[in-house]
């Protein structure tokens, strides 16, 4: 593989562990999130912070970050206790801006200088860098859906989907729904900050436009276009946007317009993304399958 | 003190500008409960087709009224091939096609038009207004009457009008409006139109005002003016007035006066985030 490859499959499988946290929130718990971007950016941050200031290596910084962007979520996730979708579609929104505004304008986050000299991640004494730096993010890729796999199986996640599909019916049945909302947005941020810490060992500088309201969109996107609530749709939405820009590099200047358009024809035609129940490719299957029987 | 009023003059016309923008998205709001983000791109036309039309006719009131029938086929355009078949779905279903429509409309205006900011060459026939030390440009003046006569025309047409009988009624319950004969898509079509067609003048006075126009200057507002409707108490249009004439004056004060390490675009969203948290029907919304 051609390092020119390597970057771009390292970049969607960054960019997809992000859009799998994205999806816990929006997908499985069906809370409306247009600010993701944000915990992406504050993963990045403490990460490429732990790494310049404390000098304190990738794995046991790798912990810490996760904590501090749950908690983080857990916090910015309050407002969802008390608002709900559009206003919480706002929230999000304004939440995305603030938490740039701040890495933008206070001096301990690099200001407009962002943060530079992040070093890279170490594994056995040697820096990892191409190849072996892709299969690291791969790695946790596999991680966290597989994270995403038990969440549908799991107690807490029957409870989310409930809580999404009809939340005073839910709590009806004694879900309570501070706690699994509360859960889903420390799970989905956590996940976020896991792809921040990654970006910013592999950017290796960061500053605050890499996590502006218009990544929010598009990692929202990824979600729509592979499908809400799927466990792979998060994965090939990634693939997609990221990919196909890539393929028609020619037609450079018209990459924004291209994924916007085909967030739009999306979510016009097929609401619930590729993968879901009414999308096109489970609907082909489900007719073959139909025809198939006897 | 003389520098004082200046700036007061100044948020002034930056709440009245916001205004303009918002009534759109507050009526469309209190209509369809969507969020119309794309409404800020609409707004980004407007303000291109009235820098096309003045050139091509030298006159700004037929550059005004080119550019507000373009707006307003542009709005309806929308509401039809987007919003009408997304009804059925969750909120979020239009609101992220509505993001999408605007992300795109902004592109086509850099393709088309080119991604540097264009001048707005129009000169106002009337001279500025000197109050003692106390300059009052006629843009300024302009920006004032114009939403004024806005302002002033929407009240008459919603409150003194069978139209805005109508429209009163279809926001209030749909279903309802239909069953009394209200044919409350003709309601919605209408609703689009004068939203779209007062952010032309909107977008054409901004362009005059900062003598800019350019591709993205729809973003800003795109997102400030969702605040503004959750600040004003979402679809209560005199709410929206009054917080966005509100947010233009604290912004332009704020910025002038107090050391705040945080950029004016951020104060609009915290101001949000407080009222979401405190009261959150919005200052004139009703529970």
């Amino acid at each position: 593989m051609s390092a020119y490859v390597i970057t771009i499959a390292t970049l969607i499988a960054i960019y997809a562990i992000v859009a799998c946290g994205l999806n816990i929130i929006v997908g499985y718990a069906g809370q409306i999130s247009l600010g993701h971007a944000a915990f992406f950016g504050i993963g990045a941050y403490t990460a490429a912070l732990f790494a310049t200031k404390a000098e304190l290596s990738f794995w046991y910084a790798l912990p810490c970050v996760l904590i501090i962007s749950g908690l983080v979520g857990l916090l910015l996730g309050l407002p969802s206790l008390r608002v709900r979708h559009d206003f919480l579609a706002i929230t999000t929104i304004g939440i995305n801006f603030i938490v740039e505004a701040m890495f933008l304008y206070i001096p301990f986050f690099g200001g407009a200088l962002g943060i530079g000299g992040i070093p890279r991640i170490t594994l056995f004494g040697l820096p990892l860098k191409g190849i072996g730096f892709f299969w690291l993010c791969t790695g946790f890729l596999s991680l966290s859906v597989a994270a995403c796999w038990w969440f549908t199986r799991c107690w807490a996640g029957l409870a989310c989907f409930a809580l999404r599909e009809e939340e005073e019916a839910a709590a009806g049945l004694g879900i309570s729904p501070v706690r699994f909302k509360l859960l889903a947005f420390v799970a989905g941020t956590a996940m976020a900050g896991l792809g921040g810490a990654l970006y910013a060992h592999y950017m290796r500088f960061i500053s605050a436009t890499d996590f502006s309201f218009p990544v929010s969109i598009t990692l929202l996107s990824m979600v729509v276009v592979g499908g809400m609530g799927t466990l792979w749709g998060p994965v090939l939405g990634t693939l997609i946007l990221s990919a196909l820009p890539e393929l028609f590099r020619p037609l450079v200047d018209y990459r924004i317009l291209f994924t916007t358009t085909l967030l739009l024809l999306m979510i016009r035609f097929q609401p619930g993304g590729l993968l879901g129940e009414t999308g096109f490719i489970r609907s082909r299957v489900a007719v073959r399958s139909r025809r198939g029987r006897p | 003190m003389h520098l004082f009023i200046e700036q007061l003059l100044n948020g002034l016309a930056m709440g009245a500008i916001y205004a303009l923008v918002t009534l759109g998205l507050a009526l469309v709001y209190g209509i369809l409960r969507i969020l119309h983000v794309a409404h800020a791109a609409v707004y980004t036309v407007g303000a291109y087709a009235g820098l096309y039309l003045f050139g091509a006719t030298g006159s700004l009131l037929l550059a005004a009224l080119g550019s507000m029938v373009l707006c307003a086929a542009l709005g309806v355009a929308i509401e039809r091939f987007v919003y009408f078949p997304l009804l059925k779905y969750p909120p979020y279903v239009p609101l992220i096609g509505s993001i999408a429509v605007m992300l795109a409309i902004e592109e086509l205006c850099r393709l088309i038009a080119g991604p540097y900011i264009q001048t707005f060459p129009a000169r106002l026939p009337f001279p500025d207004i000197h109050l003692g030390p106390v300059t009052v440009s006629s843009t300024l003046t302009a920006v004032y009457g114009v939403t004024a006569a806005v302002l002033f025309l929407l009240w008459y047409i919603t409150s003194r009008t069978e139209l805005g009988l109508a429209m009163r009624a279809a926001s209030q319950d749909m279903p309802m409006a239909d069953a009394v004969g209200i044919n409350s898509h003709f309601v919605i079509t209408v609703t689009f139109i004068i939203g779209s067609a007062i952010a032309a003048v909107a977008g054409i006075l901004v362009g005059i005002y900062y003598n800019q126009v350019y591709p993205t200057m729809g973003t800003v507002p795109a997102y400030k003016t969702l605040a503004i409707i959750v600040v004003g108490g979402l679809g209560s249009v005199p709410g929206a007035v009054i917080a966005a004439l509100l947010l233009g004056m604290a912004e332009t004060l704020l910025i002038g006066y107090a050391q705040i390490p945080l950029p004016r675009d951020a104060l609009a969203f915290i101001a949000m985030i407080g009222v979401l948290m405190w009261r959150a029907e919005g200052l004139l919304g009703s529970k």
